[in-house]
Order: structure tokens, then C-alpha cells, then sequence
């Protein structure tokens, strides 16, 4: 089932990623030497405690904090500490207040390299696309939390970047509209193929949505396993009812149950 | 509908203490327990300026020229040196105690020297209404400058967004609601620091007006002119909120929440 990656750059590549807060006495390891990569195209979905990293890894890939150590590499270029090569999806919608929805969009994009003109043409086809055309001149405060995650979605996955890093986007969401959420997003990314790398703390999310499953240990996290997601797409809800997704589910859950173990 | 009933129960008890406060000021002059050469009736006043009300425009019209130049000055001036402290690093921490400093210094000091400087034009009042407007617009908009969402700020940046372009598209438009309260207090000081700019030899504006008033022992001139002054300080304070409203439009209405 591995892709095969040989002769195409990846989309990114980590390599041996450190990183710590803090000096002296008071340092802290917070990654403590991560390796893992995302071919073109391909699904990843990182797994792991809250408070081991996740998001200062992000941090990371995305330019913000510079690592103590090891390499980014992205489409084959090392971007270590470089801004503006990935397209981001944060955990709040985090969308201006003061901008409309479709110019909201339209900004980010236009942050992200598009011109002008390209970055409201595509956002008006899009928000009609996913049904949200009436809602393209209202404020972000008129929509409900699953609106304002489809907008905030829809702005990641338009911009140029090949790769969308998306940090629990449905962390939350109540549990009715997640699942909504994770078929809405898994039928648009089925049809529009990007490199995405998500973090969530749900394995369910992670079996339903990815192709490879990275599983992190808490503080300091490194890259505890690897696990294939071996299920066909298109999927539906009949993967909850395969008997390799309960099996691969309590492999992941009993993996995650001996980290926190070995560390508290 | 609503608003209309919303705007009258702002202003009605104001108005209506006004009311009584100005009869009972009447009554206790006709009951003559002050002397009229002191404090004059309302109703004196209100005569008085109906009689003069050429003149009374005239210099009327001096002051609100010099209150808009100064606190469209002292805007401009607030606006631009707020966002410079805030965008050179390091210049704020260095500057912004010197700014607080420069606010205890009594205009009466700073007067007479740009006077000195400057001759009896407008140009040394102006610069006067300036000094005084520029002040709680600059420490308002600081404020809004430097108290972004730290999620927005953090998301702007994972996409490569650019310095100058974070300042125009969140740090600014975050900051237009701090600015606008400092736009009010400096439309208040406006007016008054108008007045006390013309006290300084000229014969022009309701401040020379009082003035001259004031020694020719005419106090229902000088009367005349406060509340002139007075309603011209609350036009001001109005139009501000006025366009306040117009320009943030996309703040959620609070009567939703
Ligand atoms: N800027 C920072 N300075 C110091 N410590 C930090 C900083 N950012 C994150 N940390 C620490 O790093 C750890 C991991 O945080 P985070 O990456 O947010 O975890 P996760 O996203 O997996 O929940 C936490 O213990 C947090 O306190
Ligand atoms: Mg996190």
C-alpha cells in the first residue's frame, strides 16, 4: 500500500526535528528529534497527547518557531524557519471579524501568492460550491461554528501551497457536527487531492480521513509508530463497521495508553 | 423602531435633569438669591444673545475653524505616531514616557513660548489644539495596536503574511475601535483647549469674546458664550460617534448576544 516516492520530491519531509523552550535549568525538550514525511498527495495524520507538540511542530514546519535542531524540507526545498510555504487550517476559524466571509478568503489567498483578481474569482466559485454563496458578504460572526470551519477550510485549500497542515480542526465541534464535518471534508479532499498533514486526538477521525497514521509520544515527543491505513477510497461509514478498523483502533489506543504509562 | 426608542432612553434623563436644573437656575434669580450682575438668569442670556447673535457667530465661527484644524491635526499626528512607535522597533519603549511626560507640562507654559515663536496667527493656535488633541489618540490607538487576538496574529503568520500587510489588515482595523475613543476625548479637549488657545491675544474666537466680556463685566455675554462652547463640544463629540457607527459596521449588533 506505500506510495511509491522514489524519483518525487515529498511533499515535505521532516527531518530529525528538536526542539526546546527555554534556557539553562528551565529548558524544556518539547521534540525531541521527529522524522517523518508526506508524499504528494497523500493524507498523514498526526496522534498524540494533547500538550506533546503538536502544535509547536506545526510551529515549526510552518516558519514561526525555528527548531534547535534538524531540517524542513518542503517539495523539496529546505524551508527550516522560511514563512509562507504551507497553507494552514488553525484550530479556532480564526477568520477577521472586520472582513466579510468571501473577503476573508479572498485575503488569504491573496497572502498566499494569488493575484487579486484569481483570489475572488475562486472564492465565489467555491462558496457557491459548498453551498455558502448567501452567506459570501455577511460578517463571520452570523455563522455557526461548522460554517466558519467549512470557510476556514475552504480558504486552506484553495491557496497554491501543496502542502495544508490543518491543527484539529474539528477539536471544537460538537460531536454530530464533527462527523458531518470529517464526510464534508473527506468528499472535497477526495476530489481535490492535496498533501495534507492533520492533527487530531480522535483515532476515529484519523482512521476515517488518512492515509498513514503518525503516532507521537508525550513530552518529549518523538514518532512512536507508523500505522497504514489500508481502507479504500472513496470511503463511507461502512469503514466503522470493518473489523481492521476496530483491530487497527485498539492497536493505536493500547500504543498510546503504554506511552502515557511509561512517562507519568 | 427599536433604535429610535434605544437613542431616546439615552437621552431623555439627561435632557430632562437639564430641564430642571436650568428652571431651577431661573427661579432662583427671580427670587433674586444671587446678584444679576454676577450670575445672570438664563433667560438674560438667552436675550442678551439673541441681540448680539451676528457677532456671536462671527467669533463662533472662528473657534470651530481652529478646533477642526487642530483636532484634524492632532488626528493626523496621533494616527502617524502611534502607528511609528509601533512599527520602528524599539522606539516605543524609548519614546512613550517622554509622550506622558509632555502631557504634564500646563499649556499656559507652552503658550506664550509659541506665541513668541510663532507671532498671533492661526498657526500657533492650531499648533496648540494639536499638542492637546494628539495625546489620547496616540495612547488609544497603542493600546489597539499592540492587543491583537494572538490566534488571528498566529494564523496570518503560518501563511507568510507580511509586516507592513499584518499592520493594514489586522493590527489597524483591530485598532479603529481604541482610536475611536480616543477621537472622542480629543473632540472634547478640542473645543475647550480652542478657547484657551485664543485667550492669548487675539480678537477673534469665543475665548477673546469671553475675554473682553469677561473684563467689560458682562457676564451674560460670557454666559452666552459657554454655552455656545458647550454645544459645540457635544456636536463635535456627536459627529465622532456618528461616524463611529458608520465606519464599524461589523461589530455584532449587542442586543444579539
Ligand atoms: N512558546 C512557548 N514557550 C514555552 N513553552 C511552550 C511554548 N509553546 C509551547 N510550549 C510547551 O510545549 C508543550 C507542547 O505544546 P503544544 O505544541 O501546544 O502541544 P499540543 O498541540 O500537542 O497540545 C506544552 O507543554 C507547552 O507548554
Ligand atoms: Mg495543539
Amino acid at each position: 500500500m506505500e506510495r511509491e516516492r522514489k524519483g518525487f520530491p515529498s511533499a515535505l519531509e521532516v527531518q530529525r526535528i528538536r526542539k526546546s523552550f527555554g534556557k539553562g535549568a528551565a529548558s524544556k525538550e518539547v521534540l525531541a528529534g521527529l522524522s517523518f514525511s508526506v508524499a504528494d498527495g497523500e493524507f498523514v495524520t498526526i496522534i498524540g497527547p494533547s500538550g506533546s507538540g503538536k502544535t509547536t511542530l506545526f510551529q515549526v514546519i510552518g516558519g514561526l518557531e525555528p527548531p534547535s535542531e534538524g531540517e524542513v524540507w518542503l517539495g523539496g526545498k529546505a524551508t527550516t524557519g522560511e514563512r509562507g510555504h504551507i497553507s494552514y487550517m488553525p484550530q479556532q476559524a480564526s477568520l477577521l471579524p472586520w472582513e466579510t466571509v468571501a473577503g476573508n478568503i479572498a485575503l488569504s489567498l491573496v497572502i498566499s501568492g494569488l493575484d487579486r483578481k484569481e483570489a475572488k474569482a475562486k472564492t465565489k466559485v467555491w462558496l457557491e460550491r459548498i453551498g455558502l454563496q448567501e452567506y459570501a458578504n455577511a460578517y463571520p460572526h452570523v455563522l455557526s461554528g461548522g460554517m466558519q470551519q467549512r470557510v476556514s477550510f475552504l480558504r486552506a485549500l484553495l491557496a497554491p501551497q501543496p502542502l495544508m497542515l490543518l491543527d484539529e480542526p474539528f477539536g471544537a465541534l460538537d460531536a454530530l457536527t464533527r462527523l458531518q464535518m470529517q464526510q464534508w471534508l473527506m468528499s472535497i479532499w477526495e476530489e481535490n487531492r492535496r498533501s495534507v498533514l492533520l492533527v487530531t486526538h480522535s483515532i476515529e477521525e484519523a482512521l476515517f480521513l488518512s492515509d498513514r497514521i503518525v503516532v507521537l509520544s508525550a513530552s518529549p515527543a518523538v514518532v512512536l509508530e507508523e500505522f497504514i491505513v489500508p481502507f479504500e477510497r472513496p470511503r463511507d461509514e461502512a469503514i466503522w463497521y470493518d473489523p481492521r478498523f476496530n483491530e487497527l483502533k485498539q492497536r493505536i489506543y493500547r500504543l498510546l495508553q503504554e506511552s502515557a504509562e511509561g512517562s507519568g | 423602531m427599536g433604535n429610535k426608542k434605544g437613542a431616546w432612553s439615552k437621552i431623555g434623563p439627561p435632557a430632562v435633569l437639564l430641564t430642571v436644573l436650568l428652571a431651577g437656575w431661573q427661579t432662583a434669580a427671580w427670587l433674586e438669591l444671587f446678584d444679576q450682575w454676577l450670575i445672570p438668569s438664563p433667560v438674560s442670556i438667552v436675550d442678551e444673545a439673541i441681540r448680539i447673535w451676528p457677532r456671536l457667530m462671527e467669533h463662533t465661527e472662528a473657534t470651530v475653524q481652529l478646533t477642526l484644524i487642530g483636532f484634524v491635526g492632532g488626528s493626523a499626528v496621533g494616527f502617524v505616531l502611534a502607528a511609528l512607535l509601533h512599527l520602528i522597533p524599539g522606539v516605543r519603549t524609548a519614546v512613550y514616557p517622554l509622550l506622558v511626560l509632555s502631557q504634564n507640562i500646563p499649556v499656559i507654559a507652552i503658550a506664550p513660548i509659541l506665541t513668541m515663536l510663532l507671532g498671533y496667527g492661526l498657526l500657533p493656535k492650531a499648533l496648540l489644539v494639536t499638542m492637546v488633541c494628539f495625546f489620547p489618540i496616540t495612547v488609544a490607538m497603542l493600546d489597539g495596536l499592540m492587543n491583537t487576538d494572538a490566534q488571528l496574529r498566529n494564523y496570518l503568520q503560518m501563511i507568510g503574511i507580511r509586516r507592513l500587510k499584518l499592520f493594514w489588515k489586522l493590527e489597524l482595523p483591530h485598532a479603529v475601535v481604541h482610536l475611536f475613543s480616543g477621537l472622542k476625548i480629543a473632540a472634547s479637549y478640542s473645543v475647550l483647549s480652542a478657547v484657551v488657545a485664543e485667550w492669548l491675544g487675539t480678537n477673534k474666537g469665543l475665548g477673546a469674546f469671553m475675554l473682553i466680556s469677561s473684563k467689560g463685566f458682562m457676564p451674560d455675554r460670557v454666559f452666552a458664550a459657554v454655552f455656545i462652547i458647550v454645544a459645540l463640544s457635544l456636536t463635535q463629540f456627536g459627529l465622532v460617534t456618528l461616524a463611529e457607527r458608520l465606519i464599524i459596521r461589523w461589530r455584532p449588533k449587542k442586543e444579539v448576544r
